[in-house]
Order: C-alpha cells, then sequence, then structure tokens
C-alpha cells in the first residue's frame, strides 16, 4: 500500500478544513489507515490553514515533515509559495488562482509576489506544478465558494480511491442547496487535470 | 442492535473521541467553558442521549458542578484548557481529597507552541500536584479507550483521574474501531451522605490526607498491568519511552528502536520501566514540554536522556525529533538531501487579524487614539507614557488581536479577567495616568465580576469598557449567561449585563453602539472623569456570527486626500492600491467605521 501524504493549505475560511476532513474519510473508506491535523490557531480570523493527510499501511505522526509531502494542495497562491519546503522533489502541486491579499501586505509596505515568482520558486522543487483555473470553475457552475471541490476533483486524478468514494463524501458535507454547483465544480476540477 | 461496520469504525478527532468515550462510559453530567484546544468535547457530547451538559461561567464553576454530580452518584466529566485548571485548581484540589462517590474525569487539553494561548505550561505536574492518577492517550483510538478506564479508575481509586491531552492529540483525526455502546442501566442518582468524606474541616481533612497517600501506593501497583501500556519489541541498541504525541513522532523517527508507550504517566509502572530499561543498551525519553516521564524515570536511577537533545519549548514534530536525535548521535546524519532555498521575494506574513465588519474594531480605534500619543512611536521596549496617554489594560480574546499595529490600542493581557483588577492597581499605585480596563462579555462573566465588585469596594475611579458582541467568539461562538444560549443552542436563563454591573454598584453605566465612533469616544471621556467606577458596554454583534451584510463602503477618489488615516482602522477590506485606497465591496460588510475616521468625508455607502 503506497503511502500517500498530503498538505493542504489556504487562508481561514476557505474550506480547507472540511476538504481534508473529506480526503482523510475516504482514505479510511479506500483501506488506509489514516491520521489528519490542522494547524488552524486564530484561523477563522484570517489567518493560515494548513492540514495534514496522511494516507498508508500504519499511521503514527500525524504531520508530515519537510521534503516528503507527496501533494501540496494551496487554496491560495501565497500559501503554495509559504509551504513549498514540504513538498519533496518530483511531487505534484497544485495551486488555485486565488489571491487574498494578507493586512500585511494591504498597506503596500511588501509586495504581495506574482504568480511568475511564486510558480517559479514550486519549480525549484518540482516540475509538477498545475494552476488550476478555479475562479473560471467557479463563474461556470454558479458557485465561486466551490473552491474545495475543484481542488479536490484536481486532486482526485492522482490518488488511488474509487471515484464514488469522492463524491459520496461531497454529497455527505455539502448542504442540498449547493450540492449540484459543488459536484459540477469537483468534475470540472478533475477535467482541469484530465484535459 | 447489530452495527454496521460502518459504524464501528469512525475517523474522529482526538476530542470526538474523548466525547464519545466518556458517552459509552455513561457520563451524565459534563461541564466545560470553552478553551482552544478543548472546545469540541462538550459540543461532541452536548446533544447525545442522557447527557446534561453546560457551558459553565468559568473551569472554576464547571470543576465544582461537575464535581456535585459525582458527589450526587453520576459520572461527571469537566473539561478545559490548560490554563483553565489554573483557574480550577482550588476545586481539583479539593475534589483530590475528598474523592468521590460516581466517576469524575478531568480533562486538561494543553497547547503546546501556544496556538491559541496567552501561555504554555505542562499540565503534567498537576497529576502529582494533587496526587491523582493521570491518563494520557497517544491517539484517537486511545482517547476513546480510556476514557472507559478513567471512569472506573476513579471510582475504584476513589479520586478525580486527569485525562491530559494537547493540541496534536485533541485537534488529530485517526480511526478509531468503536467497541461500546452506552450502558443501558445506569446507576440511580443520589448523594451519600458522609460529613467525614465531605467536610473539610482540619480534623476530616487530616484522615482524607492519608487515605490520597494510601491512594498513591495502591495505584502505583495497579498501573503495573495497565493493559493499554504497551512495549513494542525492537533493537537492543535504542529503547524509547514516550508519551502522548511524542509517542508518534518517535515511532516515526526510530524506525528500529524498541519503545515503550506509557499512558499512565502518573503515576508511571515503575516494574515494567525498570524491566525494558534492562532489556536495551541506552534509554532516551521524547515527550512534548517539560521532562516529566524523564525525571520519573531518572527517580528511579536509570540512567536516560531527554531533554538534552528534546526542545522543551514548543510543539515537537517528527523534524524536531529527528534533528535532535541527529545532534545527540543517536541517529546517523542523513545522506545530503534536498533542501529548498527561502524564496528570493519576501513572503508577507498571515497573521490573524480582527474580521470586516468586527464590533472591537471601533472601541478599539478610538482607545488608540485616546490612550496613545500619536507623536510618539510605537516601540518593542518600555517607555513612559506621556501626560496625555491612558493605561489600557485588557484582557482574553478576539480583541486582543487589537494589539498588533496598525490598532495596536492594549497595554495588557494577562489571564482572565485580569484587565480590571490591573486597572485598579495602577489606579491604586497612583500613577498619573489614567487606566481602564476592557474586556469581552464572556471574559466579563468568566472572571470579571469579582474584581468590578472590587473595584466598588474600594471606590476605585477606574472605567470598566465590556467590549459586547454577544457570544464568546474566539472559541468558535459559545453561549455565555449574558447570551441565555445553552451549548445545544437552546434558550436558557439570561443574566442582564446592565442591571449586573448596577446591582453590585456601579451608578454609571452607559451602553454605546460598537459602530459609533463620537459615542464611545464621549462615553470614555465621561467615565474616566469621573471618581467612581463607571461602565460602558460597548454593543455590537460578532461580524463572524451574525453575518450582518449591509451595503458596502467606497472610496470617492475625487475627495481623498491620501492621508491613509482610513488605514489605520486596520480593516483587512481596505486597502492600498498604488497610492489609492480601495475598499473591496466583498470583504466590506458595510459597518462605516472607516467612514467616520475619514477627515475628508470620502467614504460612504457605494451606489447599488
Amino acid at each position: 500500500m503506497k503511502e500517500v501524504n498530503v498538505l493542504m493549505v489556504g487562508v481561514g475560511g476557505q474550506g480547507v478544513i472540511l476538504a481534508s476532513d473529506g480526503l482523510a474519510e475516504i482514505g479510511m473508506k479506500a483501506g488506509y489507515d489514516v491520521k489528519k491535523t490542522d494547524s488552524l490557531g486564530m484561523a477563522q480570523r484570517g489567518g493560515s490553514v494548513v492540514s495534514h493527510v496522511r494516507w498508508g499501511e500504519r499511521v503514527f505522526s500525524p504531520m508530515t515533515k519537510k521534503g516528503e509531502v507527496d501533494y501540496l494542495v494551496s487554496f491560495e497562491e501565497l500559501e503554495a509559495a509559504r509551504w513549498a519546503a514540504f513538498l519533496r522533489p518530483g511531487g505534484v502541486a497544485l495551486v488555485a488562482d486565488v489571491v487574498i491579499v494578507p493586512v500585511s501586505a494591504l498597506g503596500g509596505k511588501i509586495p504581495y509576489p506574482s504568480w511568475e515568482e511564486i510558480g517559479g520558486y514550486l519549480a525549484k522543487v518540482t516540475d509538477k506544478v498545475y494552476r488550476i483555473p478555479t475562479r473560471r470553475i467557479g463563474e461556470e457552475v454558479g458557485n465561486t465558494r466551490a473552491l474545495n471541490m475543484v481542488m479536490m476533483g484536481a486532486l482526485s486524478t492522482f490518488l488511488d480511491a474509487p471515484r464514488n468514494l469522492w463524491e459520496e463524501e461531497v454529497r455527505r458535507r455539502v448542504p442540498p442547496k449547493f450540492l449540484d454547483s459543488s459536484l459540477a465544480a469537483f468534475v470540472k476540477g478533475a477535467e482541469a487535470m484530465e484535459g | 442492535m447489530k452495527r454496521s461496520e460502518e459504524v464501528m469504525k469512525q475517523l474522529l478527532s482526538g476530542n470526538e473521541a474523548m466525547a464519545l468515550g466518556a458517552h459509552h462510559a455513561g457520563v451524565r453530567v459534563a461541564t466545560a467553558y470553552p478553551g482552544t484546544p478543548s472546545t469540541e468535547i462538550l459540543q461532541t457530547i452536548a446533544p447525545m442521549e442522557g447527557v446534561y451538559a453546560e457551558w459553565s461561567v468559568n473551569e472554576k464553576v464547571a470543576l465544582e458542578v461537575a464535581m456535585g454530580a459525582a458527589y450526587g452518584g453520576v459520572r461527571a466529566l469537566a473539561i478545559m484548557k490548560h490554563v483553565g485548571l489554573n483557574v480550577a485548581a482550588d476545586p481539583f484540589f479539593a475534589l483530590a481529597t475528598t474523592g468521590t462517590n460516581a466517576g469524575i474525569v478531568v480533562i486538561s487539553c494543553d497547547d503546546p507552541g501556544e496556538h491559541s494561548s496567552q501561555g504554555e505550561q505542562d499540565n503534567r505536574h498537576f497529576a502529582k500536584f494533587a496526587k491523582v492518577p493521570m491518563l494520557e492517550p497517544s491517539d484517537s483510538q486511545e482517547a476513546y479507550d480510556l476514557m472507559d478506564w478513567a471512569f472506573r479508575m476513579s471510582e475504584e481509586f476513589d479520586t478525580p483521574v486527569l485525562f491530559r491531552s494537547t493540541t496534536r492529540i485533541s485537534h488529530c483525526k485517526g480511526v478509531v474501531n468503536v467497541t461500546r455502546e452506552r450502558p443501558r442501566e445506569l446507576k440511580k442518582p443520589g448523594f451519600l451522605r458522609c460529613q467525614s468524606k465531605y467536610v473539610m474541616v482540619p480534623s476530616n481533612a487530616r484522615v482524607r490526607r492519608i487515605a490520597m497517600e494510601g491512594r498513591i501506593a495502591k495505584l502505583r501497583t495497579f498501573v503495573e498491568s495497565f493493559p493499554l501500556n504497551e512495549v513494542v519489541e525492537g533493537s537492543e541498541k535504542l529503547g524509547v519511552i514516550a508519551s502522548g504525541i511524542g509517542y508518534q513522532y518517535a515511532r516515526e523517527v526510530f524506525k528500529d528502536a524498541s519503545f515503550l508507550k506509557l499512558v499512565t504517566t502518573y503515576p508511571i509502572p515503575e516494574k515494567l520501566v525498570r524491566a525494558f530499561a534492562e532489556r536495551v543498551e541506552r534509554v532516551i525519553v521524547i515527550e512534548e514540554l517539560d521532562p516529566w516521564l524523564e525525571e520519573e524515570v531518572r527517580l528511579l536511577g536509570i540512567p536516560v536522556r531527554g531533554k538534552e537533545f528534546i526542545p522543551i519549548i514548543g510543539e515537537l514534530s517528527p523534524e524536531v525529533v529527528e534533528a535532535g536525535a541527529i545532534k545527540a548521535g543517536i541517529l546517523p546524519a542523513p545522506a545530503k538531501s534536498f533542501v529548498l532555498d527561502p524564496p528570493s521575494f519576501p513572503i508577507p506574513p498571515r497573521r490573524p487579524q480582527l474580521c470586516a465588519g468586527c464590533p472591537h474594531v471601533g472601541p478599539e480605534f478610538v482607545l488608540r487614539r485616546m490612550g496613545f500619543d500619536a507623536r510618539v512611536k510605537p516601540t518593542p521596549g518600555p517607555r513612559p507614557l506621556t501626560e496625555r496617554e491612558m493605561v489600557v489594560a485588557s484582557d482574553i480574546g478576539c480583541y486582543t488581536l487589537g494589539v498588533y499595529e496598525p490598532l495596536g490600542a492594549l497595554d495588557t493581557c494577562a489571564c482572565m479577567g485580569a484587565s480590571i483588577g490591573q486597572a485598579i492597581g495602577m489606579e491604586k499605585a497612583g500613577i498619573p495616568n489614567k487606566s481602564v480596563a476592557v474586556l469581552g462579555d464572556s471574559t466579563f462573566m468568566h472572571s470579571g465580576i469579582t474584581p468590578l465588585v472590587d473595584a466598588v469596594y474600594k471606590q476605585s475611579g477606574i472605567t470598566v469598557i465590556i467590549l459586547d458582541n454577544g457570544t464568546t467568539a474566539m472559541t468558535g461562538h459559545q453561549g455565555h449567561p449574558a447570551t441565555g444560549i445553552s451549548v445545544t443552542g437552546t434558550k436558557v436563563g439570561r443574566v442582564d449585563l446592565e442591571e449586573l454591573c448596577r446591582g453590585i454598584g456601579v451608578k454609571d453605566v452607559r451602553v454605546v453602539s460598537a459602530f459609533d465612533l463620537r459615542a464611545i469616544e464621549e462615553a470614555v471621556k465621561a467615565g474616566t472623569a469621573r471618581n467612581e467606577p463607571s461602565v460602558i458596554i460597548v454593543r455590537g454583534p460578532c461580524a463572524l456570527h451574525a453575518r450582518v451584510k449591509k451595503t458596502p463602503m467606497m472610496v470617492d477618489t475625487a475627495l481623498c486626500a491620501q492621508c491613509h488615516d482610513c488605514l489605520e482602522v486596520g480593516c483587512p477590506a481596505i486597502a492600498l492600491s498604488g497610492d489609492e485606497v480601495r475598499i473591496d465591496p466583498e470583504v466590506c460588510i458595510g459597518c462605516g467605521v472607516c467612514a467616520q475616521v475619514c477627515p475628508q468625508g470620502a467614504i460612504s455607502e457605494a451606489k447599488r
């Protein structure tokens, strides 16, 4: 059974925890031992959110190690750069095309880096850097808050777990009102990788 | 009823597992005050069948209610974060002396690394200090399994049991095999009158004191055969003794070693430890925070290493354990692996901040202007106040985030409710400046009432500013006595803040809107001018909780003089783009504080 280490990062309120909870659940149902841990502290107040999710034969530490993460799933561009050192060489970086400027950069003293800078930095670790068009997909499905579903869809194409488990998880976690658009976002996220 | 495979195997956080474990142990009364990382335990157990659960006014009361319930013959659980046990220390020690009738467990969730705490402390010391047994799970499965043991031990040894978790146990999810169900028949509630046991006058307490020592002696024998302590046979060259999350990191890092995992971390099983140490060439201890196990093992005369290479401060991680072991020569240095250098561009930090529309922003902005001399640049080191300045003693809650620039409006934050006593103390010390105390509604209920009584009693001239956002916001919007909302969201009794303050004897109690800067300023001026205590209740709903969305504000660039005063509010909706200030209509909820700050009148509601 191949070990899978995922680091999901983003900003408070983006749905990182919901997605990483789902990912852990899928791993368990696919027959893995699973552990996950979040660093959220005061995340609800706009701080960084980090979720470590590990699937394996037997998982001891819930926390991943620097340089050993197989999939860095970032819901925001700057956060991908912040956590890049966790990615293993040759790992996969999935980065949502979302920019949330932190207060420290609002006053103009510290610039927010460009995608060219961030993408270039990630490219030092791996050639598998994918910028996911979440904004376009959000508009297409009519639900801009389905960002986490898009990212889950993209990630699902890499992992060894049956597709129905992923969809089941979406159904379980999303309120009925947003279910159709969430499922559509998930499918389009997967298509973005396959296409 | 036969349960499906799916129900028996669940993915649970440590907190959820503790709650389920307690439910299946037949807990009937559960109490807590919200505090990261412990909050979810009560929230998980509250809706479960047959459980009375309450957010108590503070941890001391929580433990006293649980204590009464246990005296009354039902299994009881009191839940708190590490610093909560400081508040509840008094009843904790008293309970350790009296012992109990039905089982009682005290959960302490420590926060190594201070993710969301004002301090770091290792509450394992409380077990030895109060002479009570302690259990520590190392994952969610053990958090579930151990809870049943905790209650049985409590009853068998007539003692409270300290159940100690940490952030990475409480907030880590893992697979749990749910093996038990809630017992169908529970013991009938009933108090067994026994004055020699429950009335701690000195003559009785002296007798109980002897019982406490006898209890620990029996527990020393009991833990020798405790089934969840585990020896993992491995190489004889290295033996690792570990507990809690440290055990999991150690398993990850020392692939071939032998392990002794301890869940009974006070008292420790001495014979088991000795036998383990004899089988290996050298013994190390991997544990977070203080050298607790290390010292207990060393007391047995066993040569042991631990904190000499494992940090005593902050959280551990597999990397930290590995780096320490390599440095100490316990692990070989790794072959040179790829290390990513920091980027060539700066990564702006993303600190937690007050939300757009937060009702704390207005009052903190006013306090910055009134309390801090704009001519003096903020410095990290100490500096004397100028004549026009005011001391802003503050407290623990979201509003403490107002310490960060640009608000930077606070002078203190120590422990729950301390602001009021501190302000009284400043005044009584005779400092030349006025002092005000700022604290939230939940914090005031928790520990602010008694010092306000003191202010009335001592005829102090302080002004207490209660930031009433109608919830316990920082920990995720829990009810408290002044909201009248229970842990399950039902309506319960409500304490009226104004009436409470007046009832204590404060004559000057004013209520102002959190979004009316002028009214706040006038209230603070009037309050601080008096020679008797005054209370200002600054009222406005938590923006995250109430989710109010009014017409967003916008900047009229023709009127804007680019003075950037509005940036001093520190609102996440207001950004500088080049020289131009812009308000993000998606983020802005239309609270209007920035419009009151703008000297040009350039900010107003966006036209639809």
